[in-house]
């Protein structure tokens, strides 16, 4: 038992390890900005705007099922304008930027770690390293640009759409006006609140992209190989989610 | 010799490849590099572009280790070495016309320069027209065919062939065995081409070299090869299964 404990706490901090080194290589190849800037648009669009509309999709529904949860909690307890307090404390600095970050840790971690590895077992990786490109410069800055700079963005459109979802629900559905509602959410906002969740956000699109990159490099032995590979990023990027939700916790608030 | 393997070992975890590989390139004429499918020949093929390092050993291009070359200097030996993959590793997402592009792109030339170095090597492989194919849209052997395309667009002092007539009908793999002498002849550029292939080794080939066990068990011109004594060698190019189970190839005396 206590073997196997030691063994994988080593295989652990070797993937760190190896994954530390991964990311110094990438940020020593962004000097290269002649290769990766021009792929960097594409990237956005696939990483960024492609994902909106799953990312709307989740907060909204997030958004109705806050509204109702805390009047339910609420009741008889705390004024109701609470219910506001709520979905816009909770919205903006966590379920917005994790449950939208789990989905795109699908989304976008499969898709990128599924494309390289297929580039990878068909040798198009080496093609492109034969053609006098840095692979890093090439497909990995681009991709961890756009994740770093749209996650944030997503975050953002998302959390406004929960909020508006949570608010139209209160309105509707309980007994709640709209002035009530609206003092309710500036009762503890800070500024804080809107920054700390778009930290998080270009931390967890960082992670995705890198991850999904590294592991799709990683990628051997054919369709087989592909397919473990896309597993482990969608697994490691929900992790890294998660361990980095945590770390900013501790950290920031 | 402009390019030479010396004494090249390499391994993946327990499984030795290279044992001892060495080999000489001589410049502007194609060496074919023949062995049974497995015995490293593409592994061998990869150290000279650095897309592989030896563990043990060697391999110099233009008087310069390969493994010991830094970022630039990689980059700068890659672009006089133009590579053929096995199954052309085309760009997918790519049209032919880009795929060419791609490498062309790095070398900073001129837009007109670069349509004309697309034209020039795809009629060079009798593809005209084929431009904004994509890769799915073509067959095998014209994907063979872009590939070397793609590789003689950049007027590389050296081409390398990975198993260029591997899954190719007879009439098609003749069509690449053509193109690779006509290639030779045009661009005059230093090869090797690895395959088991010995009706296309014959085709192409100035030198044979034979890789067995991870080391070179004969190296000759063609009528050398053709003529030898060689147990393994002779089994090989025949292509006759070893009837006798396992030939002991350590008793038998290696010429050429």
């Amino acid at each position: 038992m206590h073997d196997v404990v030691s063994v994988r706490l080593q295989r652990t901090f070797l993937a760190v390890g190896h994954f530390a080194g991964f990311l110094w290589d990438t940020a020593r190849s962004t000097r290269d900005v002649r290769t990766w800037l021009p792929l960097t648009m594409a990237q956005m669009l696939r990483v960024g705007v492609q994902s909106v509309p799953i990312a709307l999709f989740i907060a909204a529904f997030t958004g109705i099922v806050l509204a109702l949860l805390s009047s339910y909690v609420f009741t008889e307890a705390a004024p109701l304008y609470f219910v506001g307090t709520f979905v816009g404390k909770a919205m903006l600095i966590e379920l917005s930027p994790v449950l939208v970050g789990l989905a795109l840790a699908g989304r976008v971690g499969a898709n990128i770690a599924a494309e390289l590895g297929t580039m990878r077992v068909t040798e198009q990786v080496d093609a492109l390293e034969t053609l006098a490109y840095n692979p890093l410069s090439y497909l990995v800055v681009p991709r961890v640009v756009a994740a770093t700079l749209m996650f944030p963005v997503v975050v953002a459109l998302a959390s406004a759409v929960g909020i508006a979802s949570g608010w139209i629900t209160a309105v509707n559905l309980l007994d709640l006006s709209n002035p009530e509602f609206e003092h309710g959410l500036r009762l503890f906002y800070r500024h804080k609140d809107i920054w700390f969740g778009l930290v998080k956000a270009m931390s967890f699109g960082l992670a995705i992209a890198a991850i999904g990159c590294v592991r799709g490099l990683s990628t051997r032995g054919g369709a087989e190989g592909v397919g473990r590979e896309t597993t482990r990023a969608v697994v490691h990027g929900a992790e890294a989610i998660l361990v980095l939700d945590a770390f900013w916790a501790l950290v920031l608030l | 010799m402009p390019i030479v393997f010396h004494d090249v070992h390499k391994g993946f975890g327990t499984k030795k490849v290279l044992q001892g590989f060495s080999l000489e390139v001589p410049d502007g004429q194609t060496t074919v590099v023949i062995g049974y499918s497995g015995s490293g020949k593409s592994v061998a093929l990869k150290h000279v572009v650095g897309l592989l390092d030896p563990d043990q050993g060697e391999v110099d291009v233009d008087g310069k280790v390969v493994h010991r070359l830094d970022a630039a200097g990689l980059t700068e030996l890659r672009s006089s070495i133009g590579f053929v993959f096995q199954f052309a590793a085309l760009f997918d997402s790519m049209t032919v016309r880009e795929n060419i592009l791609l490498g062309l792109k790095r070398r900073g030339l001129g837009t007109r320069e670069m349509n004309d170095r697309v034209a020039e090597s795809l009629a060079l492989v009798d593809l005209e027209g084929v431009e904004e194919r994509y890769p799915a849209e073509l067959s095998g052997g014209m994907r063979k065919r872009v590939g070397i395309a793609r590789a003689i667009a950049l007027k590389p002092r050296y081409i390398l062939y990975d198993e260029p007539t591997t899954g190719l009908d007879p009439v098609t793999a003749s069509v690449i065995n053509r193109l690779m002498v006509r290639t030779r002849e045009r661009v005059g550029a230093t090869s090797i081409v690895v395959t088991h292939d010995m009706r296309s080794a014959y085709t192409v080939g100035d030198r044979i070299a034979m890789l067995f066990r991870g080391a070179i068990r004969q190296v000759g011109s063609v009528e050398q090869i053709r003529r030898t004594h060689d147990p393994i060698v002779r089994q090989f190019i025949e292509g006759r299964p070893d009837a006798s189970g396992e030939i002991d190839a350590t008793a038998v005396e290696v010429t050429g």
